[in-house]
């Protein structure tokens, strides 16, 4: 099977998402499968970006392990990346500006690209258009479709007319030229299949599904990474019918969605974790007034502000503990792209029918990445089920109980508007017909039994959720436990496990409350050994899962750095740990590298990068040291030395070469 | 024009008797909210109440009609989303000074400035009563509270100027000891189209001994009364908003018809969401996916 993984570095504003999406979907529109990873920072212009775009015969379910092509558009990316091209692969990068001044591998191709003189013809023309001629070049080197490029470019530049489609399909053509001209193709025979797929992001997954559900309305807050339903939402709310109301802050976001499912909308809005915390208070309220809303979490690296453009899942307890009080909530965590649209479409209908707050918990990676998905997966026809809504009430005031005691705790749901049925909806606690009984009427039978009315749906609503499945040879040595988006890269760590030789399983989660205890304590009894895989520095999981079943997990595979998990490095992980070995929290060699750079950028300036580096043992600091080489980027002089803490990570001291 | 259908009063009577203290102004401020709506010809069954929490935000438990007894301070916000989700519904906030002007001031100065047409009605007492009698964000300064023993050292929030500097488009005080002029005031702020605020001097009996009902019987005029006031005069309503001393306006001081939030809202020009068909019609679908190939 063709697997190849593109890389795409360079600073923010140089045009690398456009580049890749116009890579992706040639893949996606020849039948190819594409998975792409943008790790950025939270700048507008500058920085380091670094895309992985994975493009695959098979579905792929991660930005995987491998670099088979570099697309360098600035030094940094070249010195960074050039040494991890494999054998086989290729360096594109702009001749005019980049060298590559650092060693690579073995039968690696360097395509350095005369640029200028390629966009002559064209000229005047914007810097950015370097990468066509990039994307042309790379198309004939990987055995891609010129023709589909094209198209694609002809699509994403339609609105701006026919004399910018023909340039920019002139710069590909030049780019694909000077390829055929110079070099030979890298020997990929693709099949085709020539199935067309969307490619799609879990943040435009979730709206698709939003909207299919009758979703009418949404609120939000901008925040990176839930920022991109907003703009979906708004683009299309005309088309879809749905409202969307950006507000003042977060409290009024959760605030206008409840009032608006209270009022019989179908309501959602969607956060990251700061955005959440504010919404916390409503979430209760939604839970104690039995307010349909769906809310979504989309986590970044926290606390606090954190890392607002990276990949963590720390917000789990936060989610479980939102607000004050005892109250009725679901807690969906969706395990892919696909899966977020069904995810969508399910929250409406759990929302509904067990009228209580649902909160789906995504995280940058699942929300922001694209991949192709099968189109037959986004249904336009889903089932709605609004659950128990009356429509007329006869009879006088004092007959419609809203809040009424029933065996399943379901009270059947007036909307304001109904004749006969008025109530309040009250915060405070009260009886079934909302009448309060937090001042002067107190009773501790009736706050009983209310309290008991509204815990009761989610037992049921755990009969309505599907139980989790072991997956993988059942007499594994090792099972591995993962909830929400991780479910794609652990399966093909677990792939790796057992291609070589490690027999693996993999148990995951996705509806984490109510939670399935007793089909989770049946198969957790049977595993051998079980270790949890997840996206934080505490296993918070890990100990969710040990309060439902009692089941400590034998090992934990925790990652925290911001970057997404990596199949390969799970199953490197996973062995050691089956050999006995502790995992060593001490900066390794790459790890040492970066640190450098942070201080290379802060400090040094543009005109040095790390060089070589060793370790030293006895040197004053308590603790062995990393020793990098500052060097000259152009003529590659050492410049001074950097000691960085191998335990620690402290950056020592800089000392200047004389 | 329609024709206003007025019903009695006894329609939105509701059956729990409210537990403020005897002597309360939110007596006349819950009779008044009655009075108003039939005065505006609502219907029990149309008009959600909306409030937050503290004495005055039981205000909705009392009347006949639909209700949230929201969150502390988050009155407005669940008002936007109801009257969003449904804009035949008569959507009337009530609330006090701490609700409203303190914890919930950033909500009430943006629906302001939206403009949607929504009804708030502030029972402004000065005061945290049902905390028993903290410095609240209209305290008066100098007051010495429970929570400022040696006098409030910070100026008021002035509500009326707050609302004209931050586009609300119907502006007006009323007092609890006037309730036919405030029931009238509220009826008006019902039928603008648009956002209304009616700040009330509603004086609390128990923890406030300044602001009393004879404090503002002594001030207390009525624009309408004014020779030559105009309430459609931004410049003028804002000075009388800073009058404060031996005479206090109460009354309507500015009202100005602009669009409203729902009315520029593309997608509520088919009428309320909640009527709307939920299913999506399968080309529209199509497109969103197609889009993404």
């Amino acid at each position: 099977m063709n697997d190849v993984t593109i890389g795409i570095g360079g600073a923010a504003g140089d045009g690398i998402d456009k580049s890749s999406e116009t890579l992706a979907k040639t893949a996606a529109r020849s039948g190819l499968h594409a998975y792409g990873f943008n790790s950025y920072q939270s700048v507008i212009r500058g920085g380091h970006i670094w895309l992985r775009l994975r493009l695959a015969e098979n579905k792929v379910s991660s930005q995987g392990d491998h670099l088979n092509a570099l697309i360098a558009l600035n030094q940094d990316s070249i010195e960074r990346h050039a040494p991890e091209v494999e054998s086989g692969g290729a360096i594109l990068f702009n001749a005019d500006k980049l060298k590559v001044n650092i060693p690579i591998r073995d039968n690696v191709l360097t395509v350095p690209l005369p640029v200028a003189q390629l966009l002559k013809p064209f000229a005047p023309v914007a810097p950015v258009m370097q990468n066509t001629v990039a994307v042309g070049a790379l198309i004939f080197l990987f055995g891609l479709d010129f023709d589909t490029t094209s198209g694609v470019l002809a699509d994403t530049f339609g609105h701006k007319g026919k004399a910018v489609i023909d340039q920019n399909v002139g710069i590909l053509k030049a780019g694909f030229e000077y390829a055929k001209e110079h070099f030979v193709p890298l020997g990929y025979q693709w099949k085709f299949s020539g199935k067309r797929r969307p490619y799609v992001t879990g943040n435009e997954a979730f709206s698709i599904g939003a909207v299919a559900a009758g979703c009418r309305f949404y609120s939000a807050y901008p925040m990176t990474p839930a920022s991109g339903i907003l703009t979906w939402m708004a683009e299309h709310s005309e088309r879809c019918g749905v409202v969307v109301k950006q507000m003042e802050d977060e409290l009024a976001v959760a605030n206008v969605a409840i009032g608006a499912g209270y009022a019989g909308a179908r309501a959602m809005c969607a956060t990251s974790g700061g955005g959440f915390a504010l919404m916390t208070e409503a979430i209760g309220m939604a839970g104690m007034i039995e307010a349909p809303v769906v809310f979504i979490e989309v986590q970044r690296g926290g606390p606090s502000t954190g890392i607002p453009t990276k990949q963590e899942q720390a917000d789990l307890n936060q989610v479980y503990g939102a607000s004050a009080g005892d109250f009725p909530r679901i807690i969906i965590a969706p395990y892919d792209t696909a899966d977020c649209f069904d995810s969508s479409v399910e929250a409406f209908n759990l929302a509904e029918k067990y009228q209580c707050p649902v909160i789906i918990i995504s995280d940058l990676l699942l929300s922001e990445h694209p991949e192709t998905v099968e189109p037959e997966r986004f249904k336009a026809d889903v089932p709605i089920d609004r659950g128990a809504l009356i429509k007329e009430v006869n009879g006088k005031n004092g007959h419609y109980k809203r809040y009424q005691f029933t065996p399943s705790g379901i009270s059947p749901r007036a909307l304001p508007g109904t004749a006969n049925a008025m109530y309040i909806a009250p915060t405070d606690e009260h009886d079934e017909e909302g009448i309060l009984i937090s001042d002067v009427f107190c009773n501790p039978a009736v706050r009983r039994k209310i309290a008991e009315k509204r815990m009761k749906k989610l037992a049921l609503a755990l009969k309505d959720l599907p139980a989790p499945r072991l997956e993988g040879p059942a007499d594994a040595e090792v099972t591995l436990i993962g909830w929400g988006s991780t479910a794609g890269v652990i399966r093909e760590a677990v792939e790796q496990l057992n291609a070589s030789g490690t027999r693996a399983n993999q148990l995951h989660f996705k509806y984490l409350l109510p939670f399935h205890q007793k089909e989770a304590i049946d198969i957790l009894k049977k595993c051998k050994r079980t270790i949890c895989v997840e996206m934080n520095s505490t296993g918070q999981f890990a100990r969710h899962l040990r309060a439902e079943t009692s089941h400590a997990v034998s090992e934990k595979i925790l990652k925290y750095d911001g970057e997404p998990l990596e199949p390969g490095a799970i199953a490197a992980q996973v062995r050691a740990i089956l050999k006995g070995q502790t995992h060593s929290l001490d900066v390794s060699e790459s790890e040492a590298r970066e640190i450098a750079y942070h201080y290379v950028r802060v400090r040094l300036g543009d005109e040095v990068r790390p060089g070589k580096i060793g370790k030293a043992e006895s040197n004053g600091y308590g603790e062995p040291i990393w020793k990098v080489e500052i060097v000259n980027r152009e003529t590659g002089a050492k410049t001074g030395e950097l000691h960085v803490g191998i335990q620690t990570g402290s950056t020592y001291s800089w000392q200047p070469a004389n | 024009m329609a024709t206003i259908v007025e019903l009695p009063i006894e329609s939105f009577e509701g059956i729990v008797d409210p537990d403020w203290c005897p002597g309360c102004g939110d007596f006349a401020v819950l009779k008044s909210v009655k009075m108003g709506a039939t005065k505006a010809g609502v219907s029990p069954k149309d008009m959600v109440i909306v409030s937050g929490i503290g004495c005055s935000s039981n205000l909705p438990g009392y009347v006949h009609a639909y209700g949230v007894h929201s969150l502390h301070g988050r009155a407005v916000a669940v008002a936007t989303g109801i009257k969003l989700a449904n804009t035949d519904l008569k959507v009337v906030i009530t609330g006090g000074d701490g609700d409203g002007y303190g914890i919930g001031i950033a909500h009430f100065i943006h629906a302001m400035r939206r403009n949607l047409d929504l009804t708030y009605v502030v029972m402004d007492n000065q005061i945290y009563g049902l905390t028993t009698g903290q410095a609240s964000p209209t305290t008066m300064k100098d007051h010495r509270t429970k929570s400022t023993p040696n006098g409030n050292v910070e100026f008021p929030i002035n509500p009326i100027a707050l609302a004209l500097v931050s586009g609300a488009t119907f502006v007006a005080r009323a007092f609890s000891g006037e309730p036919n002029h405030m029931a009238d005031l509220i009826a008006a702020g019902i039928q603008h189209k648009g956002f209304a605020l009616i700040d009330t001097f509603s004086p609390c009996v128990t923890y406030n001994k300044v602001n009393t009902y004879q404090y503002f019987k002594k001030r207390c005029y009525r624009l309408e009364d004014e020779k030559g006031y105009d309430s459609a005069n931004v410049a003028q309503a804002t000075e009388r908003s800073h009058e404060w001393g031996d005479r206090i306006p109460i009354g309507l001081f500015y009202k100005s018809e602009q669009p409203t939030y729902e009315s520029s809202e593309p997608v509520l020009r088919k009428g309320p969401v909640v009527r709307q068909s939920m299913k999506i019609d399968k080309g529209v679908f199509q497109g969103l996916i197609t889009e993404l190939m």
